[in-house]
């Protein structure tokens, strides 16, 4: 059993939602990152998405786009990103880490080594935003070649046929984006989102996380009742943008609001 | 000649050519590509559709353009005869017009009631305010900070077409960063919205249906040079920044075998300095903006910085079909600086009493020089695909003249 499926077993088990932050590695810069990965553990993840900074990343909004020109602005690379996951592996075994980026860098660096250093380094699995499934064979045998999840993308307007090819494709988990628009927008609603989760578990028993627009601890615990994991990204780089010249502050700040979201989501 | 062997049924259902195109979107995107696809498909064989364009493209855009023989030019330069193909006299100054006047009639067609468009150098978001204003469609452009600053005039031509031009002042600030902000309306508003993209390159089926708008402009040509001088050239020159004018050009003549294709890239100061705009001849394939190709790309993968004096060839990726037409040898790929191209500014401009726009004069300048090598009774269409009225700053302030 992967990493991935073992934690979301041991959280049903318990009854619990996962609770997966997102912070973009190299932001606001390289050496922060592993420590800031250990806190976000420390105050309650049981997933770490991990952003690889990319120049065009044509599916985030404002902050996140930002936190890639933060870590761009120190050359912070693919390969960068999995050594930073290598050092977080020598003192945390268990935590799963999850790649989040576009397909550029990757193409660079050949499916087949990205998958086999991914691996080596510790990394679980890798949801590459911009290859939708019709484009992802290749990629995916690479990836489940080293034991790898590809974890995909359900959209508000994915219908039952493409939930179907993305079930399919997919494995670790599903990541819904509760609404249309970019990472960090406004506007979710939460009967729609429940409603689109009770159709991808017609096509799918695979575990469920919810992402794009949780801000805060109430929003969290709402999306924890009705999903099998919370993903909080915006929210969190936005407070490492506030404290982007003071990096000693980052820890505790981001650690702030993930307590929050832990105790809210637990207490559903 | 055998239906396989050709060039002309590309792309593959998948909107591949060859390795390249595909569809690189966010989950978020697909939907709207494949209503996209749907819609594309049904009017493209629609003879009502195709009428309605016809006849736009006659009374609105004064096509057919016409093609002319630069005899002045051609016996100063020594070598063939160049003919221009005048893209340059279409409504609104370029060929860009073909492309929207296409979408806006689909996106009606959709029932859609808001336009977006990205735009380097403002010529695409001229065209698509342009045809927005038309229709009575709400339009919003998306203008890197950088281009905002250097071409306020075709800023203001937008705003008084009705437009609402928006400023985008993240990454590089230029035009790729204008299509990822394009981009992002989108996937917020595909409701109501149709996205207008300007050039050959994005998602399928934009690279598809961009040619197939645009070649219109290879079809005029292959007629008119066989009725004015009773054969087909023996090249054909445009210049590539995505690859819109050329591909519409090119394309109808890609089975003409005895027909040797240049297209022509930016090499800025020089393909040496790393200074350019040239994917094709000095990019590696890459991803993005959802389609596979040649790209300007450092070592990790980023997109770089691209520069050129000509803000339409400007961009860091080139359309996946040019891409596909380079491995197989079809279609050669050159690049022209700067100062060649400012070279051939003013002598188009001096010797025919034409003003290209600097993108075209990227492909003036390689048209004079292929013509230098070739004999008198050889023939070589360049697409003169927009004129230079709005370079008129760029040109006075590089003699050291404030207009």
């Amino acid at each position: 059993m992967s990493r991935i499926a073992a934690r979301f077993a041991a959280l049903k088990a318990e009854g619990r939602t996962a609770l997966i932050p997102f912070i973009t590695a190299g932001d606001p810069h390289p050496d922060v990152t592993v420590g800031l990965m250990h806190d976000l553990v420390d105050a309650g993840a049981d997933i770490i998405e991990l952003g690889v900074p990319f120049s065009d990343p044509m599916a985030d909004g404002p902050v996140i786009q930002r936190a890639s020109e933060r870590a761009l602005a120190h050359h912070v690379s693919l390969g960068d990103v999995m050594d930073m996951v290598k050092t977080f592996r020598e003192t945390d075994g268990e935590t799963p880490v999850i790649l989040m980026g576009y397909l550029n860098p990757v193409e660079v660096m050949g499916y087949e080594t990205f998958a086999r250093r991914a691996a080596e380094s510790g990394v679980d699995g890798a949801l590459t935003v911009d290859v939708p499934p019709e484009e992802g064979h290749d990629l995916i045998q690479a990836l489940r070649g080293q034991g790898l999840d590809a974890i995909y993308l359900a959209a508000p307007t994915s219908h039952r046929q493409r939930l179907e090819m993305i079930a399919e494709a997919a494995s670790g988990f599903i990541y819904y984006v509760s609404l249309k628009g970019v990472t960090g927008s406004a506007n979710l609603v939460l009967e729609e989102v429940e409603r689109k989760l009770t159709e991808i578990r017609e096509v799918t028993d695979m575990p469920l996380g919810v992402g794009f627009g949780i801000k805060d601890a109430e929003m969290a615990a709402a999306m924890a009742r009705i999903a099998d994991a919370v993903v909080v990204g915006s929210a969190l780089v936005s407070r490492v943008e506030a404290n982007a010249s003071k990096p000693d502050k980052i820890g505790a700040e981001l650690k702030q609001l993930l307590q929050e979201m832990r105790q809210a989501m637990d207490a559903i | 000649m055998e239906n396989n062997d050709s060039f002309m049924n590309m792309p593959d259902e998948h909107g591949h050519f060859g390795p390249y195109g595909g569809i690189f979107v966010a989950e978020t995107l697909m939907e709207a590509l494949t209503e996209l696809r749907g819609a594309y498909e049904k009017y493209l064989g629609d003879p009502d559709f195709l009428a309605e364009l016809d006849a736009d493209l006659q009374h609105y855009v004064g096509r057919p353009s016409p093609i002319y023989h630069a005899e002045r030019l051609s016996r100063e330069n020594g070598g063939a005869q160049i003919y221009l193909k005048r893209e340059d006299l279409n409504h609104t100054g370029a060929h860009k017009v073909n492309n929207t006047i296409g979408q806006a009639l689909l996106a009606k067609r959709m029932g859609k009631t808001r336009i977006i468009a990205e735009t380097g150098a403002g010529q695409h978001g001229v065209a698509t305010a342009t045809v927005a204003a038309r229709l009575g469609l709400e339009c919003v452009v998306y203008m890197g900070e950088v281009d905002v600053a250097r071409q306020e005039a075709n800023v203001y031509r937008m705003r008084l077409l009705g437009a609402e031009v928006r400023s985008v002042s993240s990454g590089s600030r230029t035009l790729k960063d204008a299509l990822n902000e394009a981009m992002r309306d989108w996937v917020a508003t595909v409701d109501d919205t149709f996205y207008i993209i300007g050039t050959v390159a994005g998602p399928h089926p934009y690279p598809a249906m961009v040619r197939d708008f645009q070649a219109v402009i290879g079809r005029e040509a292959r007629q008119q040079i066989q009725d004015m001088t009773g054969s087909l050239p023996d090249a054909l020159v445009a210049c590539v920044g995505g690859g819109s004018n050329a591909i519409g050009l090119f394309y109808p003549f890609l089975d003409d075998k005895e027909v040797a294709i240049y297209g022509v890239e930016a090499a800025g100061e020089g393909l040496e300095t790393g200074r350019h705009a040239a994917p094709l001849c000095a990019g590696e394939p890459g991803v993005l903006h959802g389609n596979r190709t040649y790209l300007m790309e450092d070592k990790d993968g980023q997109i770089i910085e691209t520069h050129s004096i000509s803000a339409g060839l400007d961009y860091p990726g080139v359309g996946p079909e040019h891409a596909w037409l380079k491995d197989t040898g079809r279609a050669k790929y050159v690049a022209i600086d700067d100062q060649e191209a400012l070279d051939a500014f003013h002598r188009l401009t001096r010797t025919e009493g034409i003003i290209p726009a600097l993108e075209s004069s990227h492909a003036i300048a390689y048209g004079l020089k292929l013509a230098a090598t070739m004999q008198p009774e050889q023939k070589v269409l360049v697409n003169l695909s927009g004129r230079g009225d709005k370079d008129m700053h760029t040109v006075a302030a590089i003699e050291g003249i404030a207009l």
